[in-house]
């Protein structure tokens, strides 16, 4: 057993970490959601042609060979980055037959879902298609015959959503929707795992140069508490997205439902709970546009949509208990 | 990232599961908590029989009569233990990994050799006389005094929480060697024999009523110089060597204990009635029960990562108290569910209509040592903001 990362994982991380530094710098949020685009091209094609998309197909197709581990990974620093896009669903839909790998795909699990409400597909505009996840199948849907209506004001303005009240008819093209939710699930909160590291970042980059009363904010125990269980939540996060993503790549280790839905609650808690106490370090300024804690905040929560929401992770450790 | 066991690892734990498999059902009865010298027995014998098997000092070096087992090997034999129902450390708790590695560390030869094969051995019991009734959190301000006089210190004053000394051979002790010096550098650490004249023990008795631990009066102690580890006024730097060997390890049995409690109160709650129901029907409760579930998978994932680290670069960093904080927080609120779901019985620390109430109405007062034990969860908060996230000290 060495749970740490690899040296090539370690590297990986670091090279993607750098990549989204270099193109995607936290000033691009603002001017991203001021364009109102909500989806950067350029950053990716990038991360297309890295091979990030495709990182979990063999060498022979084209892709990296590598496993969820590694991608979760990966997917830490992009949402360490908080790169927009259907990030998950692109890498998910790579391992279709006769994928065009990279081409943005959305993914909307209508089973989750109640019946009458209106549904809600992301980056309507730039996915090629969509994928549904229907009880135990996989349909796609090209976005083609997607009429969306667009939301005209987004909670996230880095996630825009069409709405639509029923989906064309589509056949299945897998019968693993339970394998996708978990694999969905486990990329998502690794977004999320990294949307908790960066919060933490913020505010404790703030607490060292915000002076009140004659002394840096941080060294208040108040303040630096609340930076302390940050931390603590954010790296209790990461291990169980780490531990859920192995254990899917060989479920000898464990039980994959298990270890995906404490990953996912654990994450999705953190991305919360620290967007929230980030924004609270951050005083007044943390309740206005003008500093970027609201945007990982408003991310974290449509992630927390995404492949099962605490509750519905927390029922299904329950059936385990 | 690797969770899976090697060959070697799989033999390991085999073997050891074996070895439990065989002696546990030989085990006696645990005795009552205020049997200090049954215990003390207890527990020894215990020991007697892990050195007998090769498990004695799992993780010390073979040098020092230890097992020299990996840190990983170490997680598998607490886990294998736990699982197994296997005694405690107990008394043997500082002997094994508090004062044993310090001597191993810091020592003279003479010193080693006169205690180290005796604690593996189950022969020597060691207790801890490091903090004062003035001098907790800020341990460096003790002042317990230490006076030479020819070749011995003569040492007044008082300790507390000196666990187990009422069964005690010897004492690590803390003292004020140079009471002029800033506070860290007038500290040093003996050795002190508990038959030696002017020690006084009084028990504490603990929120939950027994005496897990006592005071210690000393007047006029004469300890030999020769008993001393480490420099004259170096005993903070010794104390704090023993931390390096902490490897990660510290609460494996504490969290694969309290998954399986998850799990008996999971089918407890299946077969209690509440409301009219079975307190599994409270979807509230369920679900409680499998925040708690997710929160302990990801600890026990952070103890596999701390565990990795220490086996890899040799120290577990702050990883113990990140784990820390928050074991504490979700061991409370286990407690809380058990509490929950016995209603009125948990007033009872007797058993009542077959119900496991004693035992979780003990843990309920028993859990909240852990959020001020070691280093209470506002010092780790303290540590993690200060050492990991950098964030200036708040008294220079």
């Amino acid at each position: 057993m060495d749970f740490l990362p690899t040296e090539v994982q370690e590297a990986l991380r670091a090279g993607v970490r750098e990549i989204c530094g270099d193109a995607f710098p936290r000033a691009r949020l603002g001017e991203l959601a001021a364009s109102g685009a909500g989806f950067d091209p350029a950053l990716w094609t990038t991360l297309r042609e890295l091979g990030v998309f495709g990182l979990r197909l063999p060498e022979s197709e084209g892709g990296l060979g590598l496993g969820l581990g590694d991608a979760a990974l990966v997917y830490e620093e992009l949402g360490r980055a908080l790169v927009p896009g259907p990030l998950v669903g692109t890498l998910l839909a790579a391992g279709l037959p006769g994928a065009d790998v990279g081409a943005p795909v959305s993914v909307l699990d209508v089973s989750a879902e109640e019946p009458g409400r209106t549904l809600l597909v992301e980056h309507p505009d730039v996915i090629t298609s969509l994928i549904v996840l229907d009880g135990e199948d996989v349909r796609r849907v090209d976005a083609s015959a997607l009429a969306t209506t667009p939301i005209t004001i987004l909670t996230d303005p880095l996630t825009p959503l069409g709405a639509i009240s029923t989906l064309p008819a589509s056949s299945p093209v897998d019968a693993r929707a339970a394998t996708w939710r978990l694999e969905g699930a486990v990329l998502t909160a690794a977004l999320e795992a990294g949307i908790a590291a960066a919060t933490v970042e913020l505010a404790v980059q703030y607490a060292k140069e915000r002076e009140q009363f004659g002394r840096t904010i941080g060294s208040f125990q108040a303040v630096k508490h609340m930076c302390a269980d940050m931390h603590v939540r954010a790296q209790i996060a990461s291990v169980a997205v780490h531990a859920a993503a192995v254990t899917l790549d060989d479920p000898s280790i464990g039980d994959p439902v298990r270890a995906v839905a404490s990953a996912k609650m654990l994450a999705d808690e953190a991305a919360n709970l620290n967007a929230k106490t980030s924004i609270q370090v951050h005083g007044g300024m943390g309740f206005t546009w003008e500093v970027v804690v609201h945007y990982y905040l408003k991310r974290g929560w449509v992630h927390q949509t995404q492949f099962g929401d605490i509750d519905t992770h927390a029922d299904a450790m329950a059936a385990l208990l | 990232m690797d969770l899976k066991y090697s060959p070697a690892e799989q033999e390991f734990r085999g073997e050891l599961r074996s070895w439990l498999a065989e002696v546990l059902p030989s085990i006696g009865p645990k005795p009552h908590v205020d049997d200090w010298p049954g215990r003390r027995e207890f527990d020894t014998a215990w020991q007697r029989m892990l050195a007998g098997a090769g498990y004695a000092g799992i993780n010390w070096p073979k040098e020092f009569g230890g097992r020299g087992a990996t840190p990983t090997e170490h997680l598998i034999f607490l886990e294998e233990s736990e699982r197994a129902g296997a005694p405690y450390v107990g008394v043997n708790f500082v002997g094994l990994l508090h004062a044993g590695p310090t001597l191993i560390a810091e020592a003279s030869p003479e010193v080693q050799q006169a205690h180290l094969p005796a604690i593996l051995r189950g022969d020597e019991v060691w207790c801890q006389g490091f903090s004062e009734p003035g001098s907790g959190s800020d341990l460096a301000s003790l002042r317990c005094k230490a006076v030479r006089d020819g070749d011995d210190y003569v040492v007044t004053g008082q300790k507390i929480w000196t666990s187990h000394s009422e069964v005690a051979d010897y004492c690590e002790m803390l003292v004020r060697t140079d009471p002029d010096a800033p506070k860290h550098r007038g500290i040093s650490w003996l050795v002190m024999a508990m038959d030696s004249p002017g020690i006084t023990i009084r028990p504490l008795r603990t929120i939950i009523g027994s005496t897990e631990f006592a005071e210690m009066f000393l007047d006029e102690v004469r300890i030999p110089v020769s008993n001393r580890v480490g420099a004259e006024n170096d005993g903070w730097r010794v104390t704090n060597v023993t931390l390096s060997f902490e490897r990660g390890t510290a609460f494996v049995g504490d969290v694969v204990d309290a998954l399986e409690v998850v799990g008996e109160l999971s089918t407890l709650a299946k077969k209690i009635t509440r409301h009219g129901a079975t307190a599994w029907d409270d979807r509230a409760l369920r679900r409680e029960l499998a925040h708690i579930a997710a929160e302990l998978e990801g600890l026990w994932a952070l103890t596999r990562r701390n565990v990795s680290e220490a086996q890899r670069v040799g120290r577990v960093g702050f990883g113990g108290s990140i784990f820390k904080l928050r074991y504490s927080e979700i061991r409370q609120r286990l407690a809380e569910v058990a509490a929950q779901l016995l209603g009125r019985a948990s007033l009872a620390m007797d058993d009542l209509d077959a119900l496991p109430n004693a035992r979780f109405a003990e843990e309920r007062l028993q859990w909240l040592n852990l959020s001020i034990a070691a280093g209470t969860s506002q010092i780790q908060r303290n540590i993690i903001s200060e050492r990991v996230l950098g964030l200036p000290r708040e008294r220079q």
